[in-house]
């Protein structure tokens, strides 16, 4: 007999004497997940959850064999007293509806984890491909974070994170400023942080460039759009001007001429370093494939090799230079105003080739 | 130093190089995009190269290589021929030394 009532009675009992734990109980896996940072798989989250459970049945079954005299009571109070019936009905209507409405907001909280966990898996896969890239050489380590293989870099793509975020907002503030009308001298304190801020990114990759020269070549902290268009280590200084050039309204005669004076010595600059990373890549080429290949043996100018790759890092510099001069250049030539519209419109190009990128590797993420 | 002294202060444009700098290849390509035949020190077969290069550097050439002189006088290395050339201001120095065939 007590057995039976055993059996009948832990749900209710844990529906009628412990609702408030319960709604506890669904608090802390709620908490327990947002302070994991949803790093849980789903069945990492349903896990806990049972437990609890389990531990709730346990522990009334624990004290249902202890409290039984008290069920007995209870029992027969309600046959005495059929409002009190009434009122267990009741309360059991309203725990029912209570669980019902946890359960449903439990389900959404699995959705949301879900799309976390997919974004998250993106960005592992993002990872994983740099950890391909980063490192000395030694790309064994398929799991190869640049968090543990290299520190300068790993503290460049930081700051190039918090850099992509002021892009952001200053881009906001260039395009609320040419909307409104603020005064020359306010637009060209936008213009110079602007162009600052570009000066600081070129700071930041001669750094990492020391650090590591085929992380900065490869373009691998920018996004996969962006990268289509890299030219050593970075956008091309004539892809900058084309940009640019179509938003100016009003050239005086004299700005028409310099501009066309630097998109050629632009172009011719750029062909220049460009020809001078093809004859680096041939060198060492050679280099490599010197004296006898299929016998199993090293480099063996190694030490030659390496000073090629040296040169890798002025390349690198250079065509930050090259960056820096055409900013500078436009800068000049253009008015306060002209200025803004060009970094705005610079600015705003990127952040689409950037989008496009997000856009492209969620092509495929459809839930299923 | 008086080779560099020397060597430089001939005429149009001079350039020391290192046959394995690709920077200074770099360098010569666009002086023939600017239609000028510069001279061409290669100093890593010269004798003194150790004190030529010492003496570019102290000079202000950081990497010693490529050294471009125009008119006997030093321009710099890779960063100022390019700052140069994009401000416009190159080609008026070399326009002596441009040859106008192609």
């Amino acid at each position: 007999m007590n057995s039976t009532s055993t059996h009948f009675v832990p749900p209710r009992r844990v529906g009628i004497y412990e609702p408030l734990h319960q709604i506890g109980m669904w608090g802390e896996t709620f908490k327990s997940n947002i302070g994991n940072g949803n790093m849980n798989t789903p069945s990492h989250i349903i896990i806990p959850n049972h437990q609890k459970l389990d531990n709730n049945l346990s522990e009334d079954t624990s004290h249902g064999t202890a409290g039984t005299p008290h069920m007995f009571d209870q029992e027969a109070s309600t046959s005495r007293h059929p409002d009190k019936i009434q009122r267990r009905l009741a309360q059991n209507r309203e725990a029912a509806r209570k669980s019902r409405l946890r359960k449903k907001a439990y389900v959404q909280q699995l959705e949301t984890s879900r799309l976390k966990l997919i974004q998250l898996e993106q960005e592992l896969d993002r990872a994983r491909q740099q950890g391909f890239y980063v490192g000395n050489g030694i790309d064994t380590n398929p799991l190869g974070f640049s968090e543990t293989m290299n520190p300068g870099i790993a503290a460049f793509e930081m700051e190039y994170g918090h850099w992509v975020e002021e892009q952001n907002r200053q881009i906001c503030e260039l395009r609320t400023a040419l909307h409104g009308h603020v005064s020359d001298a306010e637009l060209r304190l936008l213009v110079e942080t602007a162009m600052k801020h570009y000066f600081e990114l070129f700071r930041m990759k001669s750094a990492a460039a020391k650090s590591d020269v085929f992380f900065v070549m490869s373009g691998m902290w920018k996004t996969s759009a962006e990268r289509f268009f890299l030219w050593i280590g970075g956008f091309r200084p004539s892809d900058l001007l084309k940009v640019l050039l179509p938003h100016f309204d009003i050239l005086t005669d004299q700005q028409i001429l310099d501009v066309c004076n630097l998109r050629q010595s632009c172009q011719q600059a750029e062909d220049a370093l460009s020809q001078g990373m093809e004859k680096l890549q041939h060198t060492l080429a050679d280099c490599v494939a010197a004296g006898q290949l299929g016998e199993g043996s090293y480099i063996p100018q190694v030490n030659s090799a390496m000073e090629r790759l040296e040169a890798l890092v002025s390349f690198v510099n250079q065509a930050d230079h090259l960056r820096h001069e055409t900013l500078l250049q436009m800068h000049r030539i253009l008015t306060t105003r002209q200025a803004a519209r060009g970094l705005l419109a610079l600015g705003e190009y990127f952040q689409r080739l950037r989008a496009l990128s997000s856009s492209w590797a969620t092509r495929h993420r459809e839930p299923t | 130093m008086d080779k560099v002294m020397r060597m430089s202060s001939e005429k149009g444009v001079v350039i020391f190089t290192k046959n394995s700098c690709c920077l200074c290849y770099a360098v010569q390509i666009l002086f023939r995009d600017l239609r000028v035949q510069p001279t061409i020190h290669e100093i890593d077969n010269d004798p003194d190269c150790r004190e030529i290069e010492k003496a570019l550097v102290r000079l202000g050439c950081a990497n010693a290589v490529p050294a471009v002189f125009v008119s006997g006088k030093l321009v710099g290395s890779t960063n100022e021929v390019m700052s140069l050339h994009l401000s416009g201001s190159l080609v008026p120095l070399i326009k002596p030394y441009q040859s106008f065939h192609n």
